[in-house]
């Protein structure tokens, strides 16, 4: 096997950084303040897309380490308690990892339907995990809609890391 | 064997993730200083991040304002004479004020220092209401001061690092904040509770808030400053016995884009020194 130079293995290191790059811009592309009605309640969880997309499809690239770190630094920034979006985001990644072989075959709107019901899983744990700190029911309506607006951004945002995927990655 | 180790390094970093949501429960300081320190790292990217998207959302409203330009125009008339009546009063009022804090001999209020920051982050979080602004320890911001834009209160300063800052936000579940209402003067809690309308808490029991009532800061202990506008008591539902009172603050929370940090003169425990000695004087004139 023919050693590769120098540039040559930057190259390939900044490739394979790709995927978890996406992750860390969408995550503060989702904290950017948006003056629309009520943006807030319903800023849409563009990294939870992505760690989804990248989660059956190059697994490797983002292993759980990235999503763990991922899932910090999402909570180092919305001020919730330390681990919680660590967790949500960890157990939609486990919980693809296991359906993976499942889901990688399957069509676009096979895909999107697994996102939305990954989706209410990511709501579900966070609100348990609220509940279980605060003892307060939180109301999950304002998440749902969040859902709803995620999932329609779902289509968008899979097609454009899909062409970074065969722009980027598959040159190997 | 690789899927294997994979999928435990899943259940492990599971169980990191609840270990530090533990930590964080206890407030264990070495997790604040530690998300203090990651904040201030990235403060430059968001504020550089959130720039481009203001000056945007400007042109955009820039855009809509065109089309309104008359009747837009007509109800600011109105508003500024509405509002030069209130200016004349509040003078009135202003004047009155002085000349009877100086019968009673008492210190003056003089306008407190104050920090304008810029909001980098609002993360939108469902479940979390804070937002991250762009001055630190560095501007002279402490944890604990009142943060307020021209409409109202906004919330409270909790967690300060060298260049950033989060501000709890007072629809957020864990705020709790001393108020007044303004009409009647009855002191209450205002808790948030994720919302978009926190609710009146401990009312002096057969005390009821009428809709409309004006919320101010009370000042109770040297939380905030007192009369800053909060907001509007809007619904008023009974529980059995109690009351409970919904209020609409005045801050429209999609237009949270400066806002200002009140220094509070008051520092916490005033020294028992200190304390006896203004008595002294007090008792010798």
């Amino acid at each position: 096997m023919r050693t590769l130079s120098l540039t040559q293995q930057l190259d390939h290191w900044a490739r394979n950084l790709t995927p978890f790059a996406i992750t860390v811009a969408l995550v503060f592309l989702g904290v950017v303040p948006l003056p629309m009605p009520d943006f807030g309640a319903i800023a849409p969880a563009l990294a939870l897309i992505s760690v989804y997309y990248w989660a059956i499809f190059r697994p490797d690239l983002l292993p759980a380490v990235a999503v763990f770190a991922v899932g910090l630094l999402e909570d180092v920034l919305d001020g919730g308690a330390l681990g919680t979006r660590a967790l949500v985001l960890l157990a939609v990644y486990g919980l693809v990892a296991v359906q993976r072989r499942r889901l990688i075959g399957r069509s676009f709107l096979a895909l999107w339907g697994g996102f939305f019901l990954v989706g209410s899983l990511a709501i579900v744990v966070e609100w348990v995990i609220l509940f279980t700190l605060h003892w307060q029911a939180i109301n999950p309506v304002p998440a749902l809609f969040q859902l709803f607006v995620t999932a329609a951004l779902y289509p968008c945002l899979a097609w454009l890391l899909t062409r970074v995927h065969g722009a980027v990655l598959r040159q190997d | 064997m690789r899927t294997w180790l994979r999928r435990f390094a899943v259940v492990l970093l599971l169980a990191a993730s609840v270990t530090l949501i533990g930590l964080s429960r206890i407030g264990s300081p070495w997790v604040e200083s530690t998300r203090t320190f990651v904040v201030d790292l990235v403060t430059p990217a968001l504020a550089a991040l959130s720039r481009p998207i203001d000056a945007v959302s400007d042109w955009f409203d820039g855009l809509y304002q065109l089309t309104d330009v008359r009747s837009e125009n007509q109800r600011l008339r109105q508003k500024i004479s509405s509002q030069r009546q209130w200016e004349h009063r509040a003078r009135q009022l202003e004047a009155e004020n002085r000349t009877l804090r100086k019968l009673l001999v008492m210190t003056p209020k003089g306008a407190p220092p104050r920090v304008t920051a810029r909001v980098i982050a609002d993360p939108g979080h469902t479940f979390v209401r804070s937002v991250l602004i762009n001055a630190g320890t560095q501007a002279g911001l402490r944890k604990g001061l009142a943060a307020v834009n021209d409409e109202g209160l906004v919330g409270r300063v909790t967690h300060v690092g060298a260049r950033s800052a989060r501000v709890l936000l007072l629809t957020d579940l864990n705020s709790r904040i001393p108020v007044l209402v303004e009409r009647s003067r009855d002191r209450a809690i205002l808790a948030g509770d994720n919302t978009g309308l926190p609710r009146l808490i401990y009312l002096p029991v057969g005390v009821t808030p009428e809709a409309g009532d004006r919320i101010v800061t009370s000042g109770h202990g040297g939380v905030f400053p007192a009369g800053l506008a909060v907001g509007v008591v809007v619904s008023l539902s009974s529980r059995g016995a109690r009351v409970q009172a919904r209020v609409k603050p005045y801050v429209n929370w999609n237009r949270l884009e400066f806002l200002r940090i009140i220094d509070h003169p008051i520092r916490g425990i005033i020294p028992a020194t200190q304390a006896a000695g203004r008595g002294r004087k007090a008792k010798a004139k």
